[in-house]
Parts: structure tokens; sequence; C-alpha cells
């Protein structure tokens, strides 16, 4: 066991599976000699050499293309693409390549990549730098989509990705590199699609992905220490595929379901939760559920501007306290 | 294969069996004869409504596909566009299949889950007909980059058209293929047409192609690509080229549609005598020219066209009487484990 930083499980986790398997590349703007923007791949250039650790010129529709030609022909490609919002000048990877092949060609093509990025906000960088939108991925069929909370599930995700036969989109948080967390020594291998419960509770439901775990988390304590409320915390981990068994019998022993979103709130995955919810658990609800995320508006630059607007813990702890007494 | 005694007289010098060759030449003959035929078919049962959804056909575009699969071997790797059905028939896909997925029937290609646009046989290194402008060509890179990371022989070839050269996944590929030295070939097939629009209206330079590839280190080559004897030449020199490390080419083939866009197209804004003017620079009327002048007698090239139609006839007929596909496979395929869930 070791204490972790986030950035450094990124680093941990592609080379635990680049030294497993030779067919594994990596290529992204800055990733190799300068060992990424976020210093997040630092010393895998120098580990795996100039062959498999590729520096790329700024052009993401040729990172992602090349991905999947290499991934179509039988390599293991991991992709980065540096700030989560440029994946708006490369959609059609996302959303009509890598997803459809499969599917169009009657099983004859595979797609397995992995895209790595840099979300969410909290680095005062403006709205085209610091957006979270896993949701945009999470409407494709064919793609599957992770977002890590923690250092250990970085290296366990990953290494699940990138052994998993379809393309899948890996968030990894740019507030959480620098985060800290317990890392058992040896390969971490984890599964997609599983939701995990971080603390368990009677009262009500939080559901949260990604840097709102650790708010959630510390929203639940506040609310047991100071209002004595109970709440389950679930880090959702996987939006596809998604672990909705976890969530709903979670809803069925709590009765009340809240969702913590970073992503502006339309569209939001909690909405596709609720709804689920709604449809299949509504008699287990004690009230509404309710959505805590970030309003429907571009972020701002200003660190007092920005903080307002992604859910804090007060404002999780105040929704839940209200929503749960009234 | 022709015999001796197929031939007449050739005339001194003309040199059949020079470093193309008889075999080679029939076998480029007969799939620029075989794509005529299909595409041709495709339009007919268009217009009995029997071809769903669009198409887009390369009637005079024969050339191009046909020298350039006459010269890539086994394992070598197609990318087309949804102006696809002549590079899938080229590499040895049956008329059948291809008819089949323009007909949406259970017996195509795809079985009906990919369409004309999407044409798709792994097993031929025909690997997908893009729909998006552009996104190919940064596959074909990547599939590029495998042989070269792996040390495997194969070239990648990219097929698209002139309007594709203004679309940024172009650029991006060309620069990158270049600077990784990559072996790709990538065929521009400059029809004149982007879409609707001459491509001279909308481009900076006269060769939309060929204009660029200095941009990127490349040689600047623009071929007749009329002639399946020049193209399968030039995509030779590409190969050689690609296998020998030296990294990717850019071509640019001078050719002209004899059909519409689409389906949807009666390329009403043609000027006037162009397209008679192109006709009479058919490529099967060169290629037959060809073969005759180099002593095939007359009767083999006969029978190759008659065997070809009877092919198409065939599969048509196989198309006409194969069932829709069965709903059951709506959902199969969306994900590696062949099925379609996204929740427990």
């Amino acid at each position: 066991m070791a204490e972790l930083t986030y950035r450094d499980a990124v680093i941990r986790g592609i080379a635990q599976e680049m030294e497993r398997d030779p067919d594994v590349v990596f290529l992204g703007e800055d990733v190799a000699k300068a060992g990424g923007v976020f210093k997040a791949t630092v010393g895998l250039y120098e580990q795996f050499g100039p062959l498999r650790v590729r520096d790329t010129p700024i052009s993401e529709q040729a990172i992602l293309g090349a991905a999947m030609g290499a991934a179509m022909t039988g390599l293991k490609p991991i992709a980065e693409i540096m700030f989560s919002d440029f994946i708006a000048v490369c959609f059609d990877y996302i959303a009509n390549e890598f997803p459809k092949s499969r599917y169009m060609s009657n099983g004859q093509l595979k797609c397995p990549l992995v895209v790595r990025t840099g979300n969410g906000a909290g680095s005062r960088f403006g709205a085209q730098h610091s957006q979270s939108v896993e949701n945009w991925c999470m409407m494709i069929p064919g793609l599957k989509v992770v977002a890590p909370s923690s250092p250990r599930d970085v290296i366990g995700l990953l290494a699940a990705a990138v052994r998993d036969p379809d393309p899948v989109i890996f968030f990894e948080h740019k507030s959480l590199y620098a985060t800290k967390g317990e890392v058992p020594d040896g390969e971490i291998v984890d599964q997609l699609g599983t939701a995990k419960i971080l603390k368990p509770g009677t009262d009500a439901t939080i559901l949260a992905l990604a840097l709102m775990v650790p708010r959630a988390l510390a929203a639940a304590e506040r609310l047991k220490a100071e209002h004595g409320i109970d709440a389950e915390v679930i880090d959702v981990r996987s939006l596809v595929p998604l672990d909705t068994q976890t969530i709903l019998s979670s809803v069925a022993r709590t009765h009340r379901l809240f969702t913590v979103e970073e992503n502006p709130r339309l569209c939001g995955w909690g909405a596709e939760i609720v709804s689920i919810v709604a449809d299949e658990a509504f008699y287990d609800l004690d009230g509404p559920p309710v959505r805590i995320t970030t309003p429907h508006i571009p972020l701002p630059a200003a660190d007092n501007l920005e903080d307002i607007v992604l859910p804090t813990v007060d404002r999780i702890v105040e929704t839940v306290r209200r929503s749960l007494k009234s | 294969m022709a015999t001796a005694k197929d031939r007449a007289s050739a005339p001194a010098g003309s040199g059949l069996n020079d470093d193309i060759g008889e075999e080679k030449r029939l076998e480029m003959y007969r799939t620029q004869v075989t794509i005529r035929e299909a595409e041709q078919r495709a339009f007919d049962l268009f217009l009995q409504n029997l071809v769903k959804g669009t198409s887009h056909l390369s009637l005079g575009q024969e050339a191009v596909a046909a020298g350039f699969a006459g010269a890539m071997r086994p394992g070598d790797l197609s990318f087309c566009t949804y102006r696809g059905h002549a590079h899938t028939l080229a590499r040895g896909v049956s008329v059948e299949k291809v008819l089949g997925e323009l007909m949406q029937r259970d017996n195509g290609l795809m079985r009906g889950k990919g369409g004309s646009m999407h044409l798709t046989s792994a097993e031929h290194g025909v690997m997908g007909s893009y729909a998006i402008i552009g996104a190919h060509l940064p596959i074909a890179c990547g599939a590029a980059w495998r042989a070269q990371y792996r040390g495997d022989k194969d070239v990648s070839v990219c097929f698209f058209g002139d309007g594709t050269t203004n679309i940024g996944a172009f650029h991006e590929a060309l620069n990158f293929a270049a600077v990784w030295k990559l072996p790709v070939v990538f065929v521009c097939e400059n029809n004149l047409y982007m879409e609707y629009t001459p491509i001279g209206d909308v481009t900076a330079v006269p060769h939309p192609a060929g204009d660029r590839a200095g941009s990127y280190g490349l040689e600047r080559i623009i071929i007749d690509g009329n002639d399946a004897d020049v193209v399968y030449r030039t995509a030779q020199a590409a190969f050689d080229k690609a296998r020998a490390g030296g990294g990717p080419s850019l071509i640019e083939c001078l050719t002209y549609r004899h059909s519409g866009h689409s389906r949807a197209d009666p390329a009403k804004y043609r000027p006037e005598g162009e397209l008679e003017r192109w006709k009479e620079r058919d490529p099967i009327k060169i290629y037959k020219e060809r073969l005759l002048q180099f002593g095939i007698a007359e009767k083999l090239i006969n029978d190759i066209d008659a065997q070809v139609r009877r092919v198409v006839d065939e599969a048509t007929e196989a198309c006409k009487a194969a069932p829709v596909p069965p709903v059951d496979i709506l959902t199969t395929d969306v994900y590696a484990d062949g099925g379609w869930a996204w929740r427990n």
C-alpha cells in the first residue's frame, strides 16, 4: 500500500498496461517528451520509448482517427485529448466513427481504444477549458464512459478500459490530479459498469461523479454530525455501462435520491438516472428526486464566480437537509 | 487469361507483357467492367425503387479503383468514402454482396445494417466506407501506424474526392502522415465537382490535392485517372515507397463522374458538352482499345463483358429473391459482447 496522487496514478495505470501488453500504445499532444501539460504522463516516454509514446501535432482529429485506425487493425491505443472541451473539434470520431463502425459493419470492425481527457472545473480557466462534458459522450450508443474519483480507481478503471474491447472515453478530473489516496501494491484491475458505495447510509442516497465525490462525502459527514442525517454516498464511476442495480437497491433502502453533478443542468447524467429511478422505483421514493448541478450557463473564469456555480459541500448539505425536512 | 491463339498480331514494340503484363491487364479490365455493370445496375434498380436510401455511383471513375486495387497486395487495406462501391468491388467483394447491401437485404455485405455509404469487407481489406467527409484519412493513418509499429509490410490506401481536400481532417492527416512517415497512400479522385459545385469555384488552387502536396513536403503527383495503366504504375511506385519506409504519397487522379453526385442529382449544373467530351475519354473505352492494340482478341474481351453481365444479372436475381434483414439483428453488435446493453 502506498499513498499516490491521482496524477501519479494515471502514470502508473498507463505504465501497468503498457508493460503488460506491447500492443498498448499512447499518443497525444505534449505527452511524450514534455510528460503532459498536467504532468500526468511523466516518465512514460523514457520507460517505453518513442515508438510507443508519441507526441502529435495539435490535430485532435488526427489523434482520434489514428487511434481508431490502429485499434481496428490490432493495437490498443490510448489517446489523450488534453482538455475535454477539445472533444468538440474531434467529435466526429466520438459521435460517428468509434461507436458506429462495429454496428454498421455488422460486427466486422472493432474499436478497442481509450480516450483519456482532462475534464472539469476548478482551475479558473474559463468556459473553454473547464467544462464537464461527460454527458456529450454518454448519449452515444456504442461508447463507454468512465470518470474515476480516486487514485485507486484511476488505475483500476484505466486498466479495465484498456482491456475492454469497446471504445472508452476516460474522464480524468483536472482538479483531482493533486489529490492523494491509498493505492495497493501490484496490478490493479477494476470493472467497468460498477458503482461503488463509499459511505453506507439509511436516510438518503447521494450519487456523485469525479470531483463531486469528495464533496458528497464531506457533505455526508456534516449531514450526520450537524443534522443527524445518515446519507449513503455512491460514486457512480461509470456512466456507460451504468450500474443501475446498485443505485436502485440503495434507493429502495433510503427512499430518497440526490444527484451531485458538475455538468450544466440540461441533459446531465443525473437526469437519466432520475428518470430510471422514477420509472422503476417510484414507489420506493418518499419524496421527489433532487438534482444538484451547475446551472445552465457557460463557466466563468473568476475564482469567486466559478466557486459559486459548481455544487459545493454547503449547497449539498443545505439541499439534502431542506429536502428531508420538508 | 488470353492464350497465344487469342491474340491478333500485336504491333511491334507494343509490349503487352511489359511491366504490367497481360494477366494483370485483363484483371483490371474485368474489374472496370464489373464496376460499370454493377453501378449501372444499381442505377436501374433505383428507378425500380429496389435500391433504397441514397447511393453515390462511380460511373466513369472505374480506372482509379481498378488501377489501385490491381497494384494492391492481399493484406493491403482500403479506406473508402460513401462513393465506395467501386473500391469495394475492385478488392474482390462479390457483386451480390454489394447489390444486396444497396438493396438492404439480408444477403448484403453488412446485412443491411450499413447501407450503400458504409460498404465494409474486412476479409478483403476493405476497412470501411466513411460518409463523413475526411474522417477516414486520419483512420488510414492509424492503420498505417500499426503497420509501421509492428513492422508489417501492408500499405493503407485512402480514397476520397476533390471536395475532401477542403476539410480540416485532410490537412491534419497529411501533416500527421508526413511527420510520422507513415505507409499510407492518399488518393484524390478529382471528378471536378464537389457535390453540385465545381471544385474550382471553392478551392484556392487549381489542383485541389496536387497543389497542396508541397505544403506537406510531398511530391506533386497529378495523373490521368481514366487510364488504368497510368493509375496502376503510379500506385505501384507509391506502394513501393511506402513499404520501403519512405512515407506517404498524395496522388490526384483526374477523372469524371458520368452520373450526378447522388441518386437525387440529375447534374444539371454541368456545362453543355462536358459530359460528352469526358465520355470520349471513358476509361473502359480507353482500356478496351489498349487491349486490342496489344493484340488481345476481341472475342476474349467480349467474353469478359458477357461473363460480367451474367454475374451482375445473377446477383440481381439473388438480391431480389433475398429476404429483408431479420428484426433480431437490430440490437446486435452495438458493443463487442454482441449486444446493446448499456446498463445492468
